[in-house]
């Protein structure tokens, strides 16, 4: 087969954006086989694999790609399934331009191979079309417990199940998935195929504990006391930060957190067929500029907004979002008010009616190396709106750490650990995901689990003193307990 | 699931429920709440937790058959079960033995004050106690208060039962017969316990208050519950429940409180939440 040398890749079909700002289904409607393979015949099969060196979970994607071009997309779901095992979800949220991507040689003289989009192609392929496909695990008896059942911990608790660890995943909310089910929205991640790719990747006997948070139900130190061997921390960086302004508190003002926990996780888009609401104005300003600010954006504009604003303190070059999320957002009519920054939140009768905002420009970087926004002086205008969402990122939820003796801690919260292995400065216990690093991406989070996983089984295996298991089988297509989809499915 | 080992009602619209959740009952304190769904579509929804069984591994609420939830809540019987109950969540209540305290429960605001009144009398604090509603038919858990408390007052709005009038009329006529009390403990609607803190303030009678604001996952995460306490913002889930009474900013909290107001009336109007 000779290369496809197109300079750009075969384009993703996609619902309109005059459409798609009428309903909550999801944003891009994904490759057909034909196209699947036109876009993996772009693919040099480069021998030095650069692509490999950007993926945090390690996904062989040469390899993948090549069986997609030759047609066997069993075979590249086998391939990409043995070292990720949330593929349909990786291939819709990571930031592939800035990790595979990036590196792809074809990028350098035109786009890079869509390897993000051929991996989704291929999720969605093998959660459609195969059967399970179920190694046989050897129980070794020995517990290991997840606090947290978000992407950092079903990768590390899936990981180890197929160790043959009995895993127990101890989640807060009613649903696991974490960010996957409460923050990134259904037009961008539909919920039931998170739910099956999380039932995929537990099906080898993780237990499932909801409704019990580490720290508040059960400590770290009492699961040591119930023969846990190691502990996992990966519960995020869950408490939002605010601006800390005048008028923050008034109705009307979302956390972006609460509101699309609101309209994700609780449904309130159905409301009143669902029982939890949320409030949207005419005019809706979302504070931040990164990829929850976009989400929240688009989810407002979802709901009914008029006129949708995004309000970030730099210029378009820092957007923090990613490029595709920026580009959607723009198709779909959102408003982008850069260099613009709230200082005062106004309101009438307890209601927001408007945002006081100053111009900022820029100026030397700072030490994200971002150049630092500086407010123009004199510069302070007001802003109608009835909504604001303040999309900031935050700071991780402190009951682990209050309640958890001995485990370190950085002066904003973050679980401090050694990065080869993701252990803390407390025995047995292993932290990874925004917990660690602060708001970041939903791979890394996987690939902090991963690295985990490997560091537990190593050090358990050292202490048990019997000899390392062989590799691990692959965990995809491995739905046969299909009874546990409904733990997730609404 | 979380299976409902008892129900019992408690006077008008008022229903305790005891549940099985060993997690919650094996650590939770007097001052904790729980967050529940009935079903698989329900809202999340806090409710202090007025007793446990650590033994037993079981916790009762009791709640007010008010809205939406709580009447699907109700719905329920004996060895049903609820969908999700999380908890405990919250910081306990920093109870220390103190001379005298009296309690202020205002209707269903007297479950979560009954633990705390226990714990401090089991502490050895001299313990009195003011159980106010609107009439008779809602005044809850007399009994138990009268277990332990010294003194136990009633009043009512209609003079139903007890003296007619409010909390705050019985706590002044108290304090200004001479009765002397380190800390007042007012739990109830927020209109209460806004009166009970200006009366107590220039008292400097220490106050303490319990607020139950809007929110979706109790655990910090979505920022809901955030209410100002001293000029600075505080999320109720995981810096309270419990609030020094004579800091909090109850005009904004009853403000938040009726944020979605508009939409319970809807959802009542199309039938699909009676209310």
């Amino acid at each position: 087969m000779s290369p496809n040398m197109s300079p750009r890749k075969v384009p993703i079909p996609e619902q309109t954006p005059g459409e798609r700002i009428k309903n909550f289904r999801e944003v891009a409607l994904g490759y057909t086989p034909v196209q699947a393979k036109e876009e993996a015949l772009r693919c040099l099969q480069c021998k030095t694999r650069p692509c490999v060196a950007g993926c945090p979970v390690n996904v062989g994607i040469p390899e993948f790609i090549k069986k997609v071009a030759e047609g066997d997309f069993d075979g590249a779901a086998r391939i990409l399934a043995s070292e990720n095992c949330l593929p349909a979800v990786c291939g819709r949220v990571c930031p592939q331009e800035t990790q595979c991507e990036a590196l792809c040689v074809r990028g350098k003289k035109g786009e890079p191979v869509a390897i993000g989009r051929l991996e989704r192609f291929v999720a969605d392929y093998a959660m459609e079309h195969m059967s399970p496909d179920l190694p046989e695990i050897k129980k070794n008896g020995i517990k290991v417990a997840i606090a947290g059942g978000g992407p950092s911990g079903l990768t590390c608790a899936g990981e180890l199940a197929r160790r043959g660890y009995e895993v127990t995943i101890f989640e807060a909310l009613h649903a696991l998935g974490g960010v996957l089910m409460y923050g990134i929205p259904e037009f961008r991640l539909p919920k039931k195929l998170v739910a099956r790719e999380i039932a995929n990747a537990l099906a080898l006997g993780v237990k499932i504990e909801k409704n019990v948070i580490v720290g508040r139900s059960i400590t770290v130190d009492e699961l040591f006391q119930e023969g846990f061997q190691a502990v996992f921390i990966g519960c995020g960086a869950g408490l939002p930060s605010f601006l800390k302004i005048e008028g923050e508190n008034l109705n009307g003002v979302y956390s972006a957190n609460e509101f699309l926990t609101r309209a994700n996780l609780m449904k309130a888009y159905d409301f009143p067929n669902v029982p939890t609401p949320v409030k949207i104005g005419r005019r809706v300003a979302v504070v931040g500029g990164g990829n929850v600010a976009m989400d929240a954006a688009r989810t407002a504009k979802r709901l009914g907004a008029e006129e949708v604003f995004i309000v970030y303190r730099r210029s378009e070059t820092e957007l923090p979002a990613r490029a595709e999320e920026i580009h959607h957002a723009k198709e779909e009519g959102i408003i982008f008010r850069l260099l613009r920054n709230p200082v005062k939140i106004l309101g009438k009768d307890g209601w927001v009616t408007g945002m006081e905002c100053v111009e900022m420009e820029l100026g030397e970087p700072d030490a994200s190396g971002r150049r630092r926004p500086l407010v123009k002086q004199g510069s302070n205008f007001e802003f109608p709106v009835e909504t604001v969402i303040i999309a900031i990122g935050g700071t991780p939820n402190p009951l682990i750490r209050q309640t958890t003796p001995g485990l370190e801690v950085r002066n904003w919260g973050g679980i401090i650990v050694d990065e080869a292995s993701m252990k803390t400065s407390k025995e047995g216990v292993y932290a990874g995901g925004d917990i660690v690093t602060g708001a970041a991406t939903v791979i890394l989070a996987m690939g902090a689990g991963k690295i985990a996983a490997r560091a537990i089984h190593e050090a358990l295996q050292k202490k048990t003193l019997s000899k390392p298991r062989e590799d691990p089988p692959s965990c995809k297509n491995s739905g046969h307990d299909r009874k546990r989809i409904f733990l997730f499915d609404k | 699931m979380y299976r409902i080992i008892e129900k019992k009602h408690l006077g008008n619209n008022v229903e305790e429920m005891v549940i099985q959740a060993p997690y919650v009952a094996r650590h939770c304190e007097p001052g904790q709440f729980i967050i529940l769904r009935v079903d698989e579509e329900g809202e999340r929804v806090p409710l202090t937790i007025a007793e446990y069984d650590r033994i037993r591994g079981s916790v009762s609420i009791i709640y007010q058959v008010a809205g939406y939830t709580t009447r699907k809540l109700s719905e329920k019987k004996e060895g049903d079960s609820l969908t999700d109950f999380v908890g405990p969540l919250g910081r306990p209540t920093e109870l220390q033995p103190l001379k005298r305290v009296i309690g202020i429960g205002g209707g269903v605001g007297a479950a979560p004050l009954y633990p705390q009144l226990k714990k401090l009398s089991e502490m050895g604090t001299s313990v009195d106690v003011i159980l106010g509603a609107r009439s008779k038919d809602f005044i809850i858990l007399e009994e138990k208060f009268s277990g332990f408390c010294k003194n136990l007052h009633v009043t009512t709005d209609d003079g139903t039962y007890g003296t007619k009038g409010l909390v705050t009329g019985k706590l002044k006529e108290l304090v200004e017969a001479g009765e002397k009390y380190d800390e007042v403990i007012a739990i109830g609607p927020v209109i209460m316990m806004k009166f009970v803190s200006l009366l107590t303030k220039p008292w400097g009678l220490k106050t303490s208050v319990s607020l139950n604001p809007i929110m979706v996952d109790g655990t910090g995460m979505c920022g809901g519950c955030r209410v100002t306490v001293g000029a600075q913002t505080k999320f109720a889930c995981v810096d309270g429940p419990d609030f020094d009474g004579h800091q909090v900013d109850y005009d904004e909290l009853m403000r938040r409180q009726s944020m979605y107001k508009t939409e319970e009336a809807h959802s009542c109007k199309i039938g699909l939440r009676p209310a």
